[in-house]
């Protein structure tokens, strides 16, 4: 009853003075928007640039790195066991490229429920023939769906179909900076050398774009038999295994896991890609620093404009103190119409955010070097919202508890007193 | 031996700022149930601030005060709040109506604060306050549509409605012509001799104080004298 009648009074003074009322709610809008609009394009951006590296990168990579063994024969020596040992020149002994016994880790690893998925490659170093000139390259062999299921290979892919690698026999995917070079059309042959010296020719059947031109210039893509066969090797000849995760975070623990129960090398995204989770950090920390800078300004509105009302309504919380309403009932009065007014400037906020967010996701954004993006990007996440929604809450409470409390002690002898 | 309903002891009171000025000393009186009490004096001799004090809204006093027969000295504002709102009704020099209310809801705004009544009932008990002082018509009029001495008497219906045990007035008539103010004075002459009830006006109008029932004579903070 009590409470109903403290709302039914702050709606009424909320309504005498409705247009101070809408411009404060209209900055709270205007900020909330705003802080939507911020968060979900500078996130979408984020997304974006994070995928262009992260999307293509496998959350753990097994591999066998070529390196001098730890274990030197001097130090096996039992006359040296107790000393020292300084080592000069040590060079890598006969280690193997290829990851020994990759199929029972293959389906280790897929038997992981941890596991999103796993996929195979092998790497070789070739030179592509271009007249006289010989253009150094990387074919990467890989398992043309697990590639495009785990690691969005098919989105890369400008020209031609992906799968065309693995139905066609002896195919490749040229990097579009390197088709530009060798000038070949897809249809065109092109032809191969291997490090070993053998030629081979290659029928291009697409070309690949990454976004990143430094990686189209060298890269570019064949099955995995393909490769093996150019490269002379057996068909459970592969380089790396690169797995998939269902969680991110997990990566780094599962890489120590798998490092020590394949006797394998191992490296997680987060230590491939340090950096760009840096670069993504500081933006969202810059967005979320002007967000919440809006956010107190429009607080700071609602702070003057309830000083005024309050400056205003002198008569009437004396009027309303006289006849038996409390310090804290007089309290609860204004917060609620701090309250409310965050409420529904939040809420139109927050529409008005989403109303942006999806104008900017239908501008058309064309750029050569990011094939797979047409519109600018949004991240739609509702945790922004959440956020947006609950801060608008907050800073109106800030904003509503000083002049509130300074309502609430209003002594109506002065009051009445004073006229 | 009549019913007490307002009894003051021995109120002293003193401003502080900027120099000690004594406002009230050493005040003693009571008001019995169904008086019609009003207290006269020139202006600055320590009526209003003594009506402020004695309505609990002012609790920096020394002395006691008891509102039908209990305590008030050194409660808290949560049960002053409450005590103002069932057993004093207020009737200002100035309306005090609040502007973004209609009439009635002016009326109806500290009986739904008591919640001792259904909203129906309190809006019934308005209406019906609102006819007793002849102004029924108002009712679903903004408050601020209506002249002075209109707002004036639905002040008046509005310190009825919880049925206090005594109403308060700070020179009612101070801002009426004479023909609001007669209205205004019949109303409490009204009230205290049909409906039994207890009032105490603060005045300095004499021809006011006069036809009420017994006059408290202030000066310089003390009384002068009771006359009846």
């Amino acid at each position: 009853m009590n409470s109903k009648l403290i709302f039914g009074i702050a709606k009424s003074l909320l309504l005498a003075r409705w247009r101070q009322t809408l411009v404060a709610a209209v900055g709270v809008t205007f900020s909330i928007a705003m802080f939507i609009t911020l968060l979900s394009f500078m996130n979408g951006l984020n997304d974006l640039l994070d995928g262009l590296i992260l999307n293509r990168t496998p959350h753990v990579r097994l591999y066998n790195e070529i390196k001098p063994s730890d274990n030197q024969p001097v130090n096996a020596a039992a006359e040296f066991k107790g000393s020292y040992n300084f080592i000069s020149s040590v060079k890598s002994g006969i280690t193997r490229q290829e990851i020994y016994n990759s199929g029972p880790i293959m389906q280790a690893v897929k038997d992981d429920e941890r596991v999103l998925g796993a996929a195979p490659k092998l790497t070789a170093q070739v030179f592509f023939n271009e007249g006289t000139i010989e253009i150094t390259g990387v074919i990467n062999g890989v398992d043309v769906e697990e590639e495009s299921r785990l690691f969005n290979f098919k989105d890369y892919v400008t020209a031609g179909t992906a799968i065309d690698a693995k139905n066609v026999a002896n195919s490749i995917i040229l990097g579009k900076g390197l088709a530009d070079i060798l000038v070949a059309d897809i249809g065109d042959v092109v032809q191969v050398t291997t490090i070993q010296g053998e030629r081979f020719p290659l029928k291009v059947v697409g070309y690949f774009q990454s976004g990143i031109q430094e990686i189209d210039k060298v890269q570019s893509y064949a099955s995995i038999g393909t490769t093996q066969k150019l490269m002379g090797k057996p068909a459970n000849y592969i380089t790396d295994i690169q797995v998939k995760l269902h969680d991110l975070d997990m990566a780094p623990a599962v890489t120590q896991e798998y490092a020590k129960l394949f006797d394998i090398d191992a490296e997680d995204i987060q230590t491939a890609n340090a950096q760009f989770e840096t670069g993504s950090n500081i933006r969202s920390l810059i967005s979320y620093s002007v967000g919440i800078v809006l956010l107190i300004v429009a607080g700071f509105g609602i702070f003057n404009i309830l000083n005024m009302m309050i400056y205003e309504k002198m008569d009437s919380i004396a009027i309303l103190k006289a006849t038996g309403f409390s310090g804290r009932d007089v309290n609860r009065i204004f917060l609620i119409i701090a309250l409310s007014i965050g409420f529904f400037g939040g809420t139109v906020g927050l529409l008005f955010g989403f109303v942006f967010s999806v104008i900017i996701d239908n501008i058309p954004f064309d750029t050569a070097a990011l094939p797979t993006v047409e519109t600018y990007p949004i991240n739609y996440s509702p945790v922004f919202y959440f956020i947006g929604g609950s801060f608008s809450m907050i800073t109106t409470y800030f904003a509503g508890f000083f002049p509130a409390r300074k309502a609430s002690k209003v002594d109506p002898v002065e009051i009445i007193r004073g006229k | 031996m009549q019913e007490i309903i307002l009894e003051a002891r021995h109120i002293s009171k003193e401003f502080h700022d900027p120099v000690t000025v004594q406002v009230l000393s050493d005040i003693t009186f009571t008001v019995n149930k169904g008086e019609f009490v009003s207290v006269i004096g020139k202006s600055g001799c320590g009526k209003s601030t003594l009506l402020y004090i004695l309505s609990t809204m002012d609790t920096d006093y020394q002395g006691e005060l008891l509102i039908d027969q209990e305590l008030m000295t050194g409660k808290g504002d949560a049960e002053l709040a409450r005590i103002r709102n069932e057993k004093i009704g207020f009737v200002f020099q100035f309306h005090y109506l609040l502007n973004e209310f209609t009439v009635l809801k002016n009326v109806m705004l500290p009986g739904l604060k008591l919640g001792k009544y259904s909203q129906q009932e309190v809006e019934h008990r308005a209406i019906e306050r609102l006819k007793m002082l002849g102004i029924g018509q108002l009712a679903q009029k903004m408050a601020s549509r209506i002249s002075g001495g209109e707002k004036q008497r639905v002040a008046i219906a509005r310190a009825l409605i919880n049925d206090p045990h005594i109403i308060m007035g700070d020179e009612p008539t101070g801002n009426l012509d004479m023909k609001n103010s007669d209205m205004v004075f019949d109303i409490f002459k009204e009230l205290a001799e049909v409906h039994n009830q207890t009032l105490l006006i603060v005045t300095h109008d004499q021809s006011f104080a006069e036809s009420s029932g017994r006059i408290i004579e202030m000066e310089d903070g003390r009384i002068l004298r009771h006359k009846s």
